[in-house]
């Protein structure tokens, strides 16, 4: 096993599905002879050639109907968006289009494409980079949306997501694409999309989050432990469909959860597991179900992100106050 | 100089004819080789087409119909370009080009499900090779880049083509597309029927171009202006699109001068808002129908028999599918479900047995 990064099981991912599938392209702005503005495609052009890993103009709207139309050929496209943000410029093409591929056509057609793009706060972006938006994907019937927070789980749900013949905006946080390494297979293997993972065993308390926040919060239960708190924190992995009965599960043992995502409060990832743990669990709950998030603003400037963003001090917080309940 | 770098690019784009109104040849050389059999098979499908439309809005307003965007005026730039394909090209029609998709193979009845609102309106036969008709303007035109570079990349010897009106040309994917194809030298065909409204404003007022087919020069592919109401026109512009694309000279933009006689939709658009009668009148006089019938009259290729003919075929035909699409089973929720993904999260399972319990009830 080797030790890799996350964005290194990124590519080893990429790497792995155009080696067995000729159908697998991958395309985007600068994701050719560059490599991608985080070298998540570095070498996959000069391995696989130019009619698999290709540039693409700056549009992002062309990008999903050039990803759409290799679809309904028979290809498996694997397109990026170079920043998140940059989502809104074909929000048709993601949400409007691709999504509905199928259902329109009575499941004649479908879109076999996986959307990879970078997201998430904390490396002082410009404007429109980092927004978390995670929860407009999962308002779209018809897509399934991933956020890995380990490069073995990154490589396992890109290579699920590759394959799935129905649309996959897979979401990769900046802030872990480099901060740790851990032992990836080198072999192929992949993570059903929809299944959460328990990331620490607890007994006190259920934290469900995803994405940079399961660090955030494994970092809290590490705080809350030594006061005697034994938190369970679930990576819920897959935001779209929600994973509930692992949630509702460990919710059944430990009688309290709290609810860590660093997007902004209203609506939401959070809002939605909250509603589904009160439908499921309400009669096991010895407090109500608190939320960490960040405030209903726009996306901070760079400046601002330090103090804007949720961090592990809030998740100990709101965590004590859902035990001392 | 910018002023006159533009004068120069605009004398390049004098609309193409061949059938003037009179139904008269006015362009020899450009003649498109079809055989007797063929022309004849154009009007068919012109008259057909007509009856077809004059049905479909006596059926929406009976209410039997449901959403529906009247074609007249319009049959020679659709049917004209849908006879220059291959039945391995693939269609990427908007919303109103319905007529294409069911002269490409897509039976009646299943475009009358569309119109209506039934799932099995989209699930094409696999022999056709057409996408659903379009209802965000633009959208199908970043797809048929897509089309065509995967027909390309496939080796097939086949275009993408699609359609839109003058209003998609303001789009952003309109330039998106044709841009992406360009850079791709991916075979495709970008057909903008500009019938001189979108819903009700007028062409002049939606662009400082003075044609929408020199916008082709900013993407760096072919533009042709054509007149859209002479269907040999239309087919031999399209005909010789389809022959560059193919052969790796790059796709092409044709504009269509048309007119559509009826309003935008049957949904309540009323036209005498934004158009003189004295416009309508002055493009009813360059009727597709009749210069092509007054050119195959002189070559006695056609007849009032003949037209009869396919005016009874039409309405049988109609009747028939009219017949096909109410005895279609009702949409269940639970079908809808189903149709969502190949393979169901956990969430639509939950629901699928929910709505399966209440409909069994």
């Amino acid at each position: 096993m080797a030790q890799m990064t996350m964005i290194q099981a990124i590519t080893d991912a990429m790497r792995t599905e155009l080696k067995n599938d000729e159908n697998v392209l991958v395309f985007g702005e600068d994701v050719g002879q560059n490599g991608g503005v985080f070298r998540a495609t570095d070498g996959l052009q000069e391995e696989f050639g130019e009619e698999r890993v290709f540039d693409t103009p700056l549009a992002e709207s062309g990008i999903s109907g050039l990803a759409i139309g290799l679809g309904l050929t028979g290809f498996r496209p694997v397109m990026e968006i170079q920043f998140f943000g940059f989502v809104f410029e074909t929000m048709d093409g993601v949400a409007g289009q691709m999504a509905r591929m199928r259902y329109r056509s009575g499941g004649h057609y479908h879109s076999p494409i996986t959307v990879r793009s970078p997201f998430g706060g904390g490396v002082k972006t410009p404007e429109l980079h980092a927004d978390n938006l995670e929860g407009l994907m999962a308002q779209a019937p018809g897509l399934k949306v991933v956020i890995p927070s380990t490069p073995y789980d990154a490589k396992g749900l890109l290579l699920a997501s590759i394959r799935d013949n129905d649309p996959v905006i897979f979401l990769e946080h900046m802030k872990l694409y480099r901060s740790f390494r851990e032992e990836v297979p080198e072999e192929e293997y992949t993570i059903e999309i929809g299944k959460a993972d328990i990331k620490r065993e607890g007994k006190d308390l259920t934290i469900v989050t995803y994405g940079a926040m399961v660090h955030t919060s494994l970092k809290a239960a590490e705080e809350l432990a030594e006061e005697g708190i034994e938190a369970e924190v679930i990576d819920l992995r897959t935001v779209s469909p929600l994973d509930m009965d692992t949630v509702v599960e460990s919710v059944k043992k430990t009688n309290r959860a709290i609810v860590v995502q660093e997007a902004q409060k209203q609506a939401g990832v959070g809002a939605s597991v909250v509603a589904d743990i009160n439908d499921n669990a309400i009669l096991h709950l010895e407090a109500p179900v608190l939320r960490v998030t960040a405030p209903d603003t726009v996306y901070p400037f760079a400046a601002a992100e330090d103090v804007w963003l949720p961090d592990h001090k809030d998740v100990v917080e709101r965590a004590k106050t859902v035990i001392n309940f | 100089m910018a002023t006159k770098t533009l004068e120069q690019v605009e004398g390049h784009f004098e609309m193409f004819q061949i059938l003037n109104e009179e139904g008269e040849i006015v362009n020899k050389d450009a003649l498109p080789d079809l055989s007797d059999e063929e022309l004849q098979e154009l009007m068919r499908r012109m008259v057909y087409t007509r009856i077809w439309d004059q049905r479909a809005i006596s059926l929406n307003r009976q209410g039997r119909l449901g959403f529906y965007a009247p074609v007249a005026g319009q049959e020679a730039s659709m049917l004209g370009s849908q006879f220059a394909l291959e039945k391995e090209d693939w269609i990427l029609p908007g919303y109103r080009d319905v007529p294409q998709i069911v002269w490409h193979g897509l039976p009646l009845y299943q475009a009358f499900l569309y119109s209506r609102g039934h799932f099995h309106g989209g699930q094409f036969p696999e022999e056709v090779n057409a996408l659903m008709p379009q209802i965000i303007i633009g959208a199908q035109i970043v797809q048929t880049a897509g089309v065509a570079l995967g027909l390309k990349r496939k080796g097939k010897n086949s275009v993408a083509i699609t359609y839109t009106g003058d209003g998609g040309a303001s789009q952003g994917d309109f330039y998106e597309g044709m841009n992406f194809a360009g850079a791709y030298n991916a075979p495709a065909i970008f057909v903008v029927q500009n019938n001189q409204f979108a819903i009700s404003v007028p062409v002049e007022e939606q662009s400082a171009a003075k044609t929408i087919a020199q916008k082709a020069v900013a993407a760096g592919i072919n533009g042709v202006q054509v007149d859209g109401m002479d269907v040999l026109a239309v087919y031999a512009a399209t005909k010789e699109a389809r022959e560059n694309a193919v052969n790796g000279d790059g796709p092409t933009l044709l504009e269509t001068m048309c007119y559509r006689y009826g309003p935008h939709t049957m949904a309540g658009d009323d036209p005498t808002r934004y158009r003189t009668s004295e416009l309508d009148d002055e493009w009813e006089k360059r009727d597709p129908l009749v210069r092509f019938r007054k050119y195959l009259e002189s070559k006695d290729l056609w007849s009032e028999e003949k037209e009869n003919e396919v005016v009874d075929q039409a309405k049988d035909d109609i009747k028939a599918a009219i017949k096909k699409t109410d005895d279609t089973p009702k949409q269940k929720v639970s079908d809808l479900i189903e149709i969502m993904f190949e393979k169901l999260p956990v969430n639509l399972q939950q629901q699928l047995e929910e709505y399966r319990e209440k409909e069994s009830k």
